[in-house]
């Protein structure tokens, strides 16, 4: 039994049926990317599992409990949390209190000082720049924060969207070296990229969605030789 | 480049910068007619100042629930002025109480304290159901759709309460405390004045802790910013939206208590009024933003007081003080043309409605 167990959603935008039928398994400890092109479905697909939008059939279930009829925050509390495209980092709030707020749901006040300790320790940035206005950050610190802020609850499932978007090379490598540190360090991590080279590399496994349909899934290595993703997606 | 000039400027903004300088002119050249005609001496500024004082921490205190809203829900309450009108019209039947049982006399910060907290739990429970009930059900909605309710829900409390209560304004008792003046620093300053300043001061400050420091606080701030994200992060938006209507309640629960302590009497139209100038206080700060809200508010009272003697009484106008809705209105309509976001107001360009 996998993890996250997302079982034939289909969504809808008013009358677009943007996700048809889709299936994608995460299992515990597990790095699964779902790459795509843009207006595939990508996002549609995270943002049903986090509840922001309700499928009209299919589920979705973490450790065999049902997460499909649930308001966002509640998903959250279950141990699903989102780290939304484009950041979306609260830009009036200092860095602290952008982390207090990834804390939202945990009252216990040990456990919020050791989690803001291992967000601290992963992004020592946020560190230096705690008091300052989170909108003054540079891209690549508002992603940190974005992460980091994700992590204040010690999620069991860690949803990514698009965490290189808009950011130089050099902190797209950063950011991608952090996943890695944070896939060692056991979490488990659904990545939706439009990099399908870089997703690839971190990920073990992969679900290539395609206009709102699951078109291919398997092994990252072999999607990495597959004809049809090198053409679309490697751009080879 | 004349031709770029002209090419710039619209014959729009020549009209509206003739009506902001001549309004400009009349207030300097009102102003100095005053000073030299001399009707009124030091002591009467310093009462103006201070009423003005008083009037606009009230205005401030309501001023902060439409601000707050707006952050959240960006709409405008107008049945806020209603939410301030129900408590301490509802508290003037436990003050009445007091005062024929001369408790009002013997336990006098007792009974205010009673007084206070009936009044803000009335406005807060109205505040709660106002949304629960006019407001939720619209969200997502097109904007004008909450705008209409909520002057329809304006409306409905406005008769609700006359058909509870009557039509007719009932007397406040008055505080005997609160009566007879203090000289502080040589200044004659009314008692009760003096204590709706600092009262409402507290409340702003501790709104504004509330606000800033608390997780709740932090919470609607970042409801306020976005949603989507705080769903995200756990955060119960609408249970958020629910405690910046109680917040905004509550305040304007207290306000309503110190507006009748100081004009002593209470009426279901009583909201109206003051509703629209918090509403104006709030936009002259920049809607959305609490401190705006609050220096809107006191420089709304201040103009208000001060205004009417100081610009009207040199030009030779008979009791000026009659037009001073006027110039509060005259202000918000200058502060709409020539500075759209209000003192302390963000960029609307910048964020995303």
């Amino acid at each position: 039994m996998a993890m996250l167990e997302v079982e034939g959603i289909h969504t809808y935008y008013g009358l677009i049926h943007a996700l048809k039928d889709v299936s994608v398994n995460v299992e515990e400890g597990e790095v699964v990317t779902i790459i795509g092109a843009n207006g595939a479905g990508k996002s549609t697909m995270l943002k049903t599992t986090s509840g922001l939008l309700k499928p009209r059939k299919g589920s979705i279930r973490l450790n065999d409990e049902e997460l499909t009829q649930l308001r966002p925050h509640k998903i959250v509390e279950k141990g699903v949390v989102q780290v939304p495209e484009g950041r979306r980092i609260f830009g009036t709030l200092t860095v602290m209190e952008n982390l207090d707020m990834g804390a939202f749901i945990c009252t216990n006040s040990q456990k919020n000082k050791k989690n803001l300790n291992r967000v601290l320790e992963l992004f020592p940035r946020l560190k230096e720049r705690s008091k300052q206005v989170a909108g003054t950050l540079s891209g690549g610190e508002q992603q940190m924060l974005a992460m980091g802020r994700a992590l204040m609850t010690n999620p069991k499932v860690l949803l990514l969207d698009e965490p290189s978007m808009g950011l130089a090379p050099v902190l797209v490598d950063d950011i991608f070296a952090t996943i890695r540190q944070l896939h060692d360090a056991g979490t488990t991590i659904l990545l939706v990229e439009q990099n399908a080279r870089l997703a690839l590399q971190v990920a073990s496994r992969g679900y290539v969605l395609q206009s709102g349909s699951v078109v291919l899934s398997d092994t990252a290595e072999n999607l990495e030789k597959n004809e049809m993703v090198r053409e679309a997606y490697l751009g080879e | 480049m004349l031709q770029r000039i002209r090419e710039r400027i619209s014959p729009t903004d020549v009209v509206m910068w003739l009506i902001g300088g001549g309004l400009m002119f009349m207030v300097v050249w009102g102003s100095i007619a005053t000073l030299i005609k001399g009707t009124y001496t030091t002591r009467h500024w310093i009462d103006f100042v201070i009423f003005g004082l008083a009037q606009g921490s009230v205005y401030a205190l309501i001023a902060t629930g439409y601000t707050m809203v707006y952050g959240v829900l960006r709409m405008i309450n107008f049945a806020h002025g209603e939410v301030f009108m129900s408590g301490p019209y509802t508290a003037y039947f436990v003050a009445a109480y007091f005062y024929r049982n001369d408790f009002l006399e013997a336990q006098p910060i007792l009974c205010l304290g009673v007084i206070f907290l009936v009044s803000m739990a009335v406005s807060v429970t109205i505040a709660f159901f106002l949304e629960r009930i006019a407001y939720r059900p619209l969200r997502g909605a097109p904007r004008l759709i909450p705008l209409i309710t909520a002057i329809g829900a304006s409306f409905f409390l406005q008769y609700l309460f006359r058909g509870l209560y009557g039509s007719s304004f009932q007397a406040y008792p008055d505080i005997p405390m609160l009566e007879g003046h203090w000289v502080i620093a040589g200044i004659r300053i009314l008692k009760f004045q003096a204590v709706v300043i600092v009262a409402a001061v507290m409340l702003m400050f501790a709104l504004y802790s509330f606000v800033m420091k608390s997780r709740i606080g932090k919470a609607i701030r970042s409801v306020s910013e976005d949603k989507e994200a705080s769903a995200l992060m756990g955060i119960d938006v609408d249970k958020m939206i629910s405690m910046t209507f109680v917040v905004g309640g509550a305040a304007a629960g207290a306000a309503g208590v110190l507006y009748a302590i100081m004009f002593k009497q209470v009426h279901f139209f009583m909201g109206f009024i003051p509703g629209i100038k918090a509403f104006t206080a709030a936009v002259l700060g920049g809607i959305g933003n609490i401190p705006g809200a609050m220096l809107g508010g006191i420089f709304l009272g201040l103009v208000e007081s001060v205004g009417p003697s100081l610009f009207l009484d040199g030009l030779g106008i008979v009791a000026p003080y009659q037009l001073k809705d006027a110039i509060a209105f005259t202000m918000l309509v200058m502060v709409l043309i020539f500075r759209p976001t209000g003192f302390l107001g963000e960029r609307l360009a910048v964020k995303k409605a």
